[in-house]
């Protein structure tokens, strides 16, 4: 949705001098701005030295870039105490380029990439009196993924959470570089499968900005440009609202679940298989899997499709009010949400939330409102930010999505598959692109060399940010109130492990 | 106590057992608007775990293995004194002790065996139980002293027969019907206490203490929770048979209130969240009041109108 194209030469804004501190101060003084911190990364550059990029939103919505190049022995001095979001980023750079921090309060690796035993690890502890220890997973019950918790508990109370994932990491940005830039579409869908669309869009608009192929595009040769349309953005956005609608359902099923209230179990579940189903029409993929294309389209959008479409979106709409005024409306419901895993709105500032999580305690982080083609599109926040705000906000962004893909067909769009060209990529260019998936924003780096071939590919699923959020909300919970939090969040493993 | 006694306890007890889990599933299954499993899932699913070899951990001990059997045992002993059709096979004076007891000396097996796993989630479990089953206990002790004194019968064949012949005795009754609905919710791990259905290790207080249980055991303890289902449901519905039928009719009464108490209970289950693990405690107290109520209004009773 956004992508910003900026030159791949270590620049930032605002600031003459240059180096690793005069980038430090820089940033530290746009979080004092109130920029928000989008994506800290880095790779390896010349012999000895590691370029470091940092995207920011702008209080505006503009996103800028700054980076430095630095020497990893030396590193800078952490971050990470004064500002707590920027923990994985910090963690991520240790790990993967070995960036030195100093005064780092917590140099944990992220993924454990690098091999290593993460059941080696020695996690905090407590001692004394009811004081005990809980340890879930990683293997869990059910068919999930992989990731494992350890409770540190006064009797029922969970005094702290340690949150302890890796065992997923496919070597993902590795395997993006192997291939030809302009086919990774199918990798990039299953970097995390529930989130196929937003992921494989923030690939194309990356690309499409780098080969300068989508309609009104221009690639920035000396100053950073923000791109503005691209071709198939109707089809795009329908397969991503569809998505968020089908997720949102399935969340509130798995809440409705947990919580053993078994109407909003089966009924929210039958509507996320509507919902895919459509996204099957449109794409051939109930994942959405195949719809979109870097220059092209895989959606098939004609008077039939549109009718069906219609329909679809009606009944959803029409079954989940009935069933949300259920499940809402449950006195026992509500009395497992209220209060349950608070995480106050400055709490999810510190922490950096970032999507569904951080509009639910009541932070207004979504791409969606700076992009002309969601206009009309609302951002919802609710102020509480525990378990029953996150499942309200679900349910609300769910009928604001119902609601702008009718908005969407009733300019009765037309699409049809098309094969997209993408020409050669500009050389020594850096685009970032944002994409606001169902769970928070989705963002793609991609980086070309001096031929224009892909040297660095990032990837940031939305999760990884917000697993601290749940481990600080279930903080003084119940150790049995874990897995509504944990289902109110609703996080990747695969999609924060790459 | 007559063979045809006998033979009708078993078939009825015995048989519902495994039925009933299977009523309260498929009574959800409607709610939800699904078609649900087959009633008889839950004694199909007995079948095919006999037919299994049971798998022990390397840390448990012979506790871990008897503790299958002693609860099965004992949830049968106490069955013996629970009146199905006309009289119970067994019946003294303070019956009502021994069946508090054989359940409790289930609970204290099941809960030993679930420690002897070391494994968290398992005592967590035995934890939860251990409160929630002190709560409960003075509740059906108070409930047995409360109809025991309005209907002067000191055997639980009596007590279920006891009916209102005024005022307090229907307040009474109606208590009774309070503490054992509670009861049941309690000792058949049904929602909105615990959640039969739930993967989820951490909110777990039956299916925490069975988790490494495997083949036969699991069986036992699978038949030993569904028939305290039947027991528990037995002693509701005997509340409502009318007093005086004929066995063969009280024992087909009896069977059709269980089955009717079960799809009350799956409506219940459908239409409700469980409960916070902090306010399950506050729901077995609503037992223990009631039960309370129940003494405290005999002895009022009792005592021509003063305490």
């Amino acid at each position: 949705m956004s992508v910003r194209v900026v030159p791949a030469a270590p620049t930032f804004s605002g600031v003459d001098a240059s180096g690793v501190d005069a980038w430090r101060a820089d940033l530290v003084a746009r979080l004092g701005r109130g920029h928000r911190v989008v994506t800290l990364f880095g790779r390896p550059a010349d012999v000895g030295t590691v370029r470091i990029t940092a995207v920011f939103e702008e209080p505006g919505g503009a996103l800028a870039v700054a980076r430095v190049d630095l020497d990893p022995a030396r590193g800078y001095h952490q971050l990470t105490g004064a500002f707590p979001a920027l923990h994985v980023f910090e963690r991520e750079l240790h790990e993967q380029l070995g960036v030195a921090f100093r005064g780092h309060p917590w140099l944990k690796p992220l993924r454990f990439e690098h091999g290593g035993a993460p059941d080696a690890y020695p996690f905090y502890r407590v001692d004394g009196g009811q004081s005990h220890e809980v340890q879930v997973g990683p293997i869990h019950a059910g068919v999930i993924e992989p990731g494992a918790f350890r409770f540190a508990v006064e009797g029922e109370d969970v005094h702290h959470l340690e949150i302890h994932l890796g065992y997923q990491h496919r070597g993902v940005e590795a395997l993006l570089l192997r291939r030809d830039p302009r086919a990774l579409a199918p990798l990039v869908e299953t970097v995390a499968g529930d989130t196929s669309v937003a992921h494989t869009w923030a690939y194309a608009a990356a690309i499409e900005a780098l080969a300068g192929a989508a309609a009104g595009v221009e690639t920035g040769a000396a100053a950073g440009v923000e791109t503005g349309a691209a071709a198939h953005d109707t089809a795009r956005a329908l397969l991503l609202e569809l998505e968020r609608v089908a997720m949102h359902l399935a969340g509130l099923s798995g809440l409705a679940q947990d919580l053993g209230f078994a109407q909003g179990a089966s009924t929210y579940g039958r509507l996320r298989t509507t919902a895919i189903n459509a996204t099957m029409r449109l794409c051939g993929s109930r994942f959405g899997r195949g719809g979109v294309r870097p220059g092209g389209s895989g959606v098939t959008l004609d008077p039939e499709r549109r009718a069906a479409l219609r329909d679809t979106l009606a009944l959803l709409s029409r079954d989940a009010t009935e069933i949300d005024a259920r499940f809402l409306g449950s006195s026992t419901v509500l009395h497992r949400l209220q209060g349950t895993g608070r995480v106050p709105a400055a709490m999810a500032r510190d922490l950096g939330l970032v999507g569904l999580a951080a509009r639910a305690s009541g932070l207004a982080i979504d791409r969606r409102a700076h992009d002309p083609r969601f206009a009309g599109l609302p951002v919802v926040t609710r102020p509480g930010g525990d378990c029953l705000a996150r499942a309200e906000q679900r349910v609300h962004e769910l009928h604001a999505s119902l609601r702008f893909l009718g908005g969407l067909l009733a300019n009765e769009p037309e699409a049809g598959v098309s094969r997209g060209t993408i020409g050669p990529l500009a050389p020594d260019t850096l685009a970032v692109s944002v994409v606001e998936g169902w769970r928070g924003e989705v963002v793609h780096a991609l980086e070309t060399d001096r031929e224009g071939r892909l040297i660095h590919y990032k990837v940031q699923d939305p999760s990884l940010r917000n697993w601290m959020g749940l481990a600080q909300a279930v903080r003084g919970e119940e150790i049995s109130d874990f897995p509504i939090c944990n289902k109110s969040f609703d996080l990747s493993y695969c999609g924060s492990d790459l | 106590m007559t063979a045809a006694a006998v033979l009708a306890q078993a078939v009825l007890l015995g048989g519902l057992a495994p039925v009933l889990p299977g009523v309260v599933t498929r009574t959800k299954s409607w709610w939800a608007g699904r078609r649900g499993a087959p009633v008889l899932q839950p004694a199909y699913d007995l079948v095919k775990l006999m037919r299994k070899r049971a798998v022990y951990s390397a840390t448990t001990t012979a506790l871990f293995r008897v503790a299958p059997w002693t609860v099965l045992g004992a949830t049968v002993v106490a069955s013996l004194v629970v009146p199905l059709a006309g009289p119970a096979l067994v019946s003294f004076p303070g019956d009502v002790v021994f069946f508090a007891y054989a359940w409790g000396l289930a609970r204290a097996a099941m809960m030993l065996g679930a420690l002897d796993t070391g494994s968290p989630f398992e005592g967590m479990a035995a934890s939860r139980e251990a409160t929630f089953s002190t709560l409960l206990e003075p509740a059906l002790f108070l409930l047995a002293g409360g109809v025991g004194l309005v209907g002067d019968v000191d055997t639980l064949g009596a007590m279920v027969q006891v009916r209102g012949h005024d005022a307090t005795g229907w307040l009474v009754w109606a208590l009774s019907v309070v503490t054992l609905t509670v009861l049941v919710q309690v000792e058949a791990a049904r929602l909105p206490v615990d959640d039969p259905t739930t993967h989820l290790e951490l909110t777990m207080v039956h299916e925490g203490m069975i988790l490494d249980h495997s083949g036969p055991d699991l069986a036992a303890l699978q038949y030993a929770a569904g028939l305290k289902l039947a027991t528990g449901l037995a002693l509701l519905a005997a509340l409502f048979v009318p007093v005086g039928l004929p066995p063969w009719a009280a024992g087909l009464a009896t069977a059709a209130g269980c089955l009717a108490l079960a799809v009350g209970l799956g409506t219940v289950e459908s239409l409700t969240a469980r409960l916070r693990m902090r306010a399950v405690p506050a729901y077995v107290l609503v037992a223990l009041f009631a039960a309370g109520a129940a003494v405290l209004a005999s002895a009022w009773h009792g005592n021509g109108g003063a305490l």
